[in-house]
């Protein structure tokens, strides 16, 4: 018996279809309800629910009232139980952030949310990676990747979940745009964080996926590789995310998941450096390497989630000091494309095109182009 | 396109057979053999007595007990539940070239003058076979150009490991074997050209296609240098498209010091059109079993005829087989061979039914062949563009596949989910076997692989592609009919994929299976 809660941000999306490019904040809710815009995350959660029905008898689902996930339930024909308290039709961030926090208290073993990016903050915001999440897809922004494909993929993965079919978990990342600039015509994803969803890559990457390559070996693998590589004598640059995390276990030394750390000799001799500290330690020690990982579904190496490692930073260092892995499943979720790079630095950026061996793996690299957005 | 047919009241057997180890009876016996003569034994004594202990069993093996019927019937069941290549229409295996496998090689490989002999006997008894394996060689050796061949290794893999050794070797004998410890392959080349070098201890870089999905030459030339053992490509690539830079990329390969393979498994493309010493290759290997017509082993015998430029021939596995003149013999005199990859001189069998395919083909029935199938390939094409939700890997690319198409179901999986694995299930439904998706990972999203080798008749493929039209309009017209499928045949869907990659789950053996899933 898996218990699950169930929550839906009513709003979601909304924004999109009216061309307001998302629905953070009262000011473009009202605006987006003016312009005639409908509410469809409910819609979406449904479709979800429905097919979750199947697996009723191997559910418990704990959810807030109305639109917020008791309509639904009911709607799907599924026995919830239903807490806490809203007013219809003027449900905001707050109350995301109670539901989730109020029932992870209760100690379930998955959230179910419906929403986008914005969505996706606000639970990591009230969990962190302790609880299980999974994201039904209803935003307008998508860059996160804790999102079944589609809310269809969603109900089926929660079926086997709840038949304990899915037992791995991953993190996954939390990305969001800034909306003012998206409105603005600039497009630029930041890394907030991670929450742990279940780790079933056809339903939650791509359709390129294929079967036969765990995530989890995939960075196993690659983890060791680099940390054997690893010399002495040279200052590591270890870049953000939950690689390079992986990558600081295998040599046993503690890690800033969000943060750029730096080691040398096997020891970590600053944390969560700022860009000035990066710029101090690139003057102190004569060899520096950086290790970086490829953030989110869109192949950027630098300036997602990783600001820290400026363009002075990088042109210190130098191109041939840069090492990047990533796992093999997120490498080829690139296929037709190639890795990114936004220095805010136009020089740069176009220092550092030109091919990279990304390693996927031990002794095991493909060899990418990186191009300047 | 005249009438097509298709085999609508397809029904094969489905015999929901038991593991022969749950058809165990004790004490049942199939044969039970007669007893040592009195004779034999007093002359010849105890011969268990003569095993040493540590050899011996201490409790019986856990074999099945089933009688000599119960048996014969059990893999007969087995078999009809089968759909092979010489039983269907079987263009599904792209890439595996399954071709017609002539009864005439099955017929000799029984005649007692070559079932009799033993690969221990002396060379002048058994001239004949190597003279075969001569005269084989010497046909290998002009499809490819190179100039020394060895058939030891048993199959495609082997084959791939064994340049992987000879790699090895010859930067070992100029002293930069240490330095040399990268490979080169291509993302859609055979997953064994990563794998084999892996195995041998090299560093593996994978290189991706550029946007007309042949490799991306600037990619190899960044990623060659002073540090390259060598490039291992196959050409076609597995998606059917020819790569015509292949010269260049040997030329860029060769100026850093590094040596070329070409993986040429299946070569059936351009079997007396292009030739490996040509394009610059210092070493190629053929799949007999997919270009030289003898059967696929599905883990049996088979033979990886491996070549190399005669600077490379002594690196070659030993024994090789040669003629002074006179007589054939096994020459063993290289001093720097890799060693033995197999024991003897490999699968005779196998390279009796080879030399037999090609003797009855004939040089220009060689290349005929290969006409033929670029020919069968792209009016297989024809018919499958015609289809909607159809599509193939870099389409409209400009360029003429080759003999074999890597086809996707993506619109189909968006719009109605329905993927290759449904396809696959219901397509055998109208006596059609289980096509190949493509290599692991999909790179190309809901693949399938088509080769029509010069095998099938344009009915076959006329049959082939209706079948793929027939499935694809119930795809979209009722999806549920394709989720539930099979329904006429023996094949059954995987219920539980997933546990195909829980190591708690799969088992190989019956006792693994017993452990793992607490049989009694």
């Amino acid at each position: 018996m898996k218990r699950l809660e169930f929550i839906v941000n009513p709003v979601a999306g909304i924004g999109g279809k009216v061309g307001l490019k998302g629905s953070d904040g009262e000011e473009i809710l009202k605006k987006a309800l003016e312009l005639g815009a409908v509410r469809e995350s409910g819609k979406k959660a449904l479709v979800a629910m429905n097919i979750l029905k199947e697996a009723e008898a191997d559910i418990e689902v704990f959810t807030w009232p109305g639109e917020m996930g008791g309509d639904i339930c009911r709607k799907a024909g599924i026995d919830a139980h239903v807490r806490g308290s809203i007013t219809p039709g003027a449900t905001t961030l707050e109350d995301t952030v109670r539901a989730a926090r109020e029932m992870s208290a209760l100690g379930l073993d998955l959230i179910l949310f419906t929403g986008g990016d914005g969505t996706a903050r606000n639970i990591m915001d009230a969990v962190g990676t302790d609880t299980t999440v999974l994201g039904i897809p209803a935003g307008c922004k998508i860059h996160s990747g804790v999102y079944a494909l589609n809310p269809k993929t969603a109900g089926k993965l929660l079926v086997q979940y709840a038949q304990g079919k899915v037992k791995e978990t991953k993190l996954a990342e939390v990305m969001d745009i800034d909306e003012t600039q998206f409105r603005n015509g600039v497009v630029q994803a930041k890394l907030y964080g991670y929450l742990k969803i279940p780790n079933e890559s056809k339903m939650i990457q791509n359709l390129k996926s294929g079967r036969g390559f765990s995530e989890t070996a995939s960075v196993e693998m690659l983890s060791h590789y680099v940390a054997d590589e690893m010399k002495d004598g040279i200052l590591y640059l270890i870049g953000t995310g939950s690689t390079t995390a992986s990558i600081m276990q295998k040599l046993g030394l503690p890690n800033t998941l969000l943060g750029v750390d730096a080691v040398y000799n096997r020891k970590v001799v600053a944390s969560d450096c700022t860009e000035k500290e990066l710029l101090e330690l690139t003057e102190n020690y004569p060899k520096v390497k950086i290790i970086v990982t490829v953030i989110g579904g869109q192949g950027y190496v630098f300036g997602r989630g990783n600001q820290q490692i400026s363009a002075e930073v990088i042109k210190r260092v130098g191109k041939e000091n840069i090492i990047i892995a990533a796992s093999r499943g997120k490498i080829l979720s690139l296929f037709g494309s190639t890795l990114h790079v936004d220095t805010g630095n136009e020089e740069v950026n176009q220092m550092l095109c030109g091919y990279y061996r990304v390693i996927v793996g031990y002794e095991d690299m493909m060899m990418l182009p990186m191009r300047d957005v | 396109m005249a009438k097509v047919n298709v085999r609508k009241n397809f029904q094969q057997a489905r015999w929901n057979e038991p593991m022969i180890y749950e058809l165990s009876t004790p004490g049942l016996r199939g044969i039970i053999p007669p007893a040592v003569e009195d004779e034999i034994e007093s002359r010849v004594g105890d011969v268990a007595a003569k095993l040493p202990e540590s050899l011996k069993r201490k409790t019986a093996p856990g074999l099945p007990e089933v009688a000599q019927k119960q048996v014969l019937q059990h893999y007969i069941h087995l078999s009809q539940e089968t759909m092979g290549a010489n039983l269907t229409n079987d263009i599904s295996e792209g890439t595996c070239t399954m071709k017609y496998n002539p009864r005439l090689c099955e017929t000799l490989i029984g005649n007692p003058g070559f079932a009799d002999i033993h690969p221990d006997q002396d060379e002048d008894t058994v001239q004949g076979m190597l003279k075969i394996y001569y005269d084989f060689e010497k046909v290998v050796k002009e499809v490819s150009g190179l100039d020394k061949f060895s058939l030891q290794p048993g199959g495609g893999n082997h084959a791939v490991y064994t340049a992987a050794s000879v790699i090895r070797a010859y930067h070992e004998a100029n002293g930069e074997l240490e330095q040399r410890n990268e490979i080169i392959t291509t993302i859609f080349s055979h997953p064994c050209d990563a794998a084999c070098p892996a195995t041998a201890g090299f560093k593996v870089i994978t290189i991706w296609p550029d946007q007309n999905g042949m490799p991306d030459y600037e990619a190899i030339k960044a990623a060659a240098n002073e540090h390259t053992a060598a490039i291992f490509m196959t050409n076609p690539e597995d998606i059917g498209i020819y790569n015509v830079h292949a010269d260049k990329i040997v030329e860029a390969i060769h100026a850093v010091g590094g040596l070329c393979f070409y993986d040429q498994a299946n070569a059936n493309a351009f079997l007396g059109v292009a030739r490996a010493k040509e394009a610059g290759f210092d070493m190629c290997h053929f799949n007999v079993h997919k270009t030289f017509g003898t059967p696929h082993g599905g883990e049996g015998p088979a033979c990886g005829a491996f070549g190399v430029r005669k600077e490379l021939a002594k690196f070659l596995p030993v024994p090789t087989v040669e003629y002074d003149g006179e007589k054939y013999y096994l020459d063993y005199d290289k001093p720097e061979s890799i060693g033995k990859v197999r024991q003897y001189i490999g699968q005779s069998a196998v390279v009796l039914k080879a030399y037999t395919w090609s003797m009855m083909m004939g040089a220009d029935g060689l290349r005929e062949c290969a006409e033929i199938s670029v020919l069968n390939n792209n009016y297989m094409l024809h018919l499958m563009e015609q289809i909607p939700g159809v599509s193939h890997a870099f389409q409209g690319n400009g360029i003429v596949r080759q003999e074999q198409i890597r086809y996707s179901f993506e619109e189909l999986k968006e719009k109605y989910d329905i993927g290759s694995d449904d396809m696959n299930c219901r397509m055998g439904d109208y006596g059609i076997p289980w096509f190949w998706s493509s290599h692991h990972p999909w790179v190309i999203p809901e693949p399938m692989t088509l080769e029509p080798c010069e095998s099938y008749t344009k009915e076959d493929i006329e049959e082939y592609a209706k079948v793929v039209e027939i499935v694809a309009g119930e795809a979209a017209e009722n999806p549920g009919l394709l989720k539930n499928a099979p329904y006429h045949t023996g094949m059954h869907r995987r219920i539980q994929e997933e546990d195909l990659d829980n190591p708690e789950k799969w088992a190989v053996t019956w006792k693994a299976y017993k452990r793992k899933h607490g049989v009694k």
